[in-house]
């Protein structure tokens, strides 16, 4: 098992008004899982891939990941445990617009001990994998969303994490290219053994998972195997 | 050094913003340099006076003379090392605008009371042999063209010779230079041609420099000259030479203050547009910083990485006026002469330098713990 969750709550308040997002939640993730979150909006499901992350913290409950509980750590601690063990996929890509897909790519780098040569060959594998040798030097405006979409995964992908979090990977691009970014994610599922969590509205794109579990109101609803 | 490319890659998000920042700070600093060299040039007399030397004038104003006998009385005073005397003559070189000052001394005392005045040996020789000799500093010389055996033709403003002849000729025969912060305008002739020729006024001297052996007495020594004098016909006022020169310099008013209220009013100007540039370009990528906040940068890097982006603006900018700045100064006084001593300090360079970073700070500061203080999720939502 990669990630255990239990008892986890989660509440904002507005104004005066407390509102659970997240109740009582129990959830584990083995190792190689490719599980979709899914589920109305609303429904908690980005807060718990956010809590997941390490970006935000839980009123309660406990988060293991790979051992460890994340749930107690400081900020600092939380951000250097995110550059060790997590990979962020977002919707909107979320590329450095002044910067080439390759410089994209290395931000993660720039935060380990790894010269620059090995950087540049860390990034030269991510970019092999997800297909963008040639487009290197290109940056993010002259890349269409498909592209840029693999390059924000080779972002994710980069460090080699223990953890790949995809929040609606897919939800910005048409069907065909995000055919392509599936059969991506789908490949570094089950030829790297990358465990991914994937949030999606689209159930065309949840199938593609082996896992699927549906929240609504802050609780898991229903979970099967694909 | 591997986050370079990132914090000069923000910089060409916007180029024109950043180019016309850049050049507001260039200009802030070339006015600082510029205006450093005039304050200097108002203030270097009184900071590099000796403190060993007095000035001994008259008790009612600068230009009334005293007699040339006081120089024996003087010198028998106790603590008193040595004395000689200067007169303001005031003359005119070819045009009204081409001021510099004109002084008649005895060569060998004066030298000896000014060491800091350098002149070469056989100049100092042929000034001795010379009567009609003259000596300039290396930036008339310059500032005219002179060179070592030019006649050099002053006209009387106040001293004319005997007959009422109103122009005098100088024979050129040394050269003296110093440091930079030594006035080297001036132009000095020998006292006893001087005396012999003018009209009137023999016997009489503008002022007296006295070396005294111990700086610390030098206020019992001024009550003792002055009292030596008390209750002649020319009474005097004795003062240090920083009190003295600091006078000459007050005459035009405070030009230090005056000069620090102009720098402090750009200063905070380019404070105000690099400070609104640094936030602006923080507000409009949020999402981007809340990224790295997402793959693992910290508070710490968040903050340091903002920070050396404003650094970096205002060092280029800073760094870029602060020299060109320094060529415009070393383009020499604008006004002809009037600044004798104009020079953008080293003590101003090393304020300068630090004023460049100090802005990158303090305009980067609030932006950037914006950034340290970001949340991820939020950042990322406003996507």
């Amino acid at each position: 098992m990669l990630v255990r969750v239990s008892d986890l709550n989660k509440t904002f308040r507005r104004g005066a008004e407390v509102i659970n997002v997240l109740s009582d939640l129990d959830l584990q993730i083995d190792r190689g899982e490719f599980l979709a979150l899914m589920g109305p909006s609303g429904s908690g499901k980005s807060t718990l891939l956010n809590l997941l992350a390490g970006l935000d913290r839980p009123t309660s409950g406990v988060i293991e990941v790979a051992g460890q509980r994340i749930d107690s750590l400081s900020r600092k601690q939380l951000a250097h445990w995110r550059a060790r063990h997590i990979g962020f996929v977002f919707q909107f890509y979320n590329l450095l617009p002044v910067l080439s897909a390759a410089r994209n790519i290395e931000l993660p780098l720039l935060l380990t001990n790894l010269s620059s040569a090995e950087r540049k060959k860390h990034v030269a594998t991510a970019l092999d994998i997800v297909g963008l040798t040639k487009r290197a030097k290109h940056t993010p405006r002259t890349l269409s969303g498909g592209e840029q979409q693999r390059v924000g995964i080779a972002r994710a992908i980069v460090t080699d994490p223990t953890l790949i979090l995809a929040d609606e990977p897919t939800g910005d691009l048409d069907r065909n290219t995000g055919d392509g970014i599936l059969d991506l994610l789908d490949a570094l599922n089950r030829e790297h053994g990358k465990t991914i969590v994937m949030v999606t509205h689209d159930p065309h794109a949840a199938n593609r998972a082996s896992h699927h579990l549906y929240m609504v109101d802050g609780r898991v609803s229903n979970e099967m195997a694909a | 050094m591997k986050y370079v490319l990132l914090i000069v890659s923000n910089l060409k998000r916007h180029v024109l913003r950043t180019i016309l920042t850049i050049a507001c700070i260039t200009v802030a600093f070339v006015l600082f340099a510029y205006l450093g060299a005039i304050r200097t040039a108002f203030s270097m007399g009184v900071s590099v006076a000796g403190a060993d030397r007095l000035i001994v004038r008259h008790k009612i104003t600068i230009i009334q003379l005293l007699p040339q006998s006081y120089e024996s009385q003087i010198e028998k005073i106790e603590g008193v090392e040595d004395a000689t005397h200067a007169t303001w003559f005031g003359g005119i070189y070819i045009d009204k605008k081409n001021f510099f000052g004109q002084m008649p001394v005895k060569p060998e005392e004066f030298l000896r009371m000014y060491p800091e005045m350098k002149l070469p040996k056989d100049q100092m020789d042929a000034w001795l042999r010379t009567r009609t000799g003259a000596i300039a500093g290396r930036t008339t010389a310059e500032r005219f063209g002179w060179k070592v055996g030019d006649k050099i033709p002053i006209q009387a403003t106040y001293w004319t010779k005997k007959g009422g002849d109103r122009n005098w000729t100088f024979d050129l025969v040394g050269i003296y230079d110093g440091d930079e912060t030594l006035d080297k305008s001036n132009f000095f002739f020998r006292h006893d041609y001087f005396d012999e020729a003018r009209q009137y006024g023999q016997g009489q001297v503008g002022w007296y420099y006295i070396r005294i052996k111990d700086p610390s007495r030098a206020e019992e020594i001024v009550k003792k000259v002055d009292a030596t004098f008390a209750n002649s016909p020319a009474e005097t006022k004795t003062e240090t030479e920083k009190a003295f020169v600091k006078g000459f310099a007050d005459q035009a008013g405070n030009i230090g203050a005056i000069t620090i209220y102009i720098l402090g009013a750009v200063f905070v100007t380019i404070l105000l547009v690099a400070g609104n540039t640094m936030a602006q370009a923080v507000r409009e990528r949020m999402s981007e910083l809340g990224v790295l906040k997402a793959i693992g940068y910290t508070d710490a890097q968040m903050l340091a990485l903002v920070l050396a982006e404003g650094v970096f603006i205002a060092g280029i900018g800073g760094l870029l006026g602060l020299y060109l700045g320094s060529l415009a100064v070393s383009a020499g006084d604008p006004t002809g002469g009037a600044l004798p001593v104009f020079t953008f300090t080293p003590r101003d360079k090393v304020i300068g330098i630090a004023f460049v970073f100090a802005l990158g700070i303090v305009s980067g500061l609030l932006p950037a713990l914006q950034a340290m203080r970001l949340n991820a999720v939020e950042a990322l939502r406003r996507e």
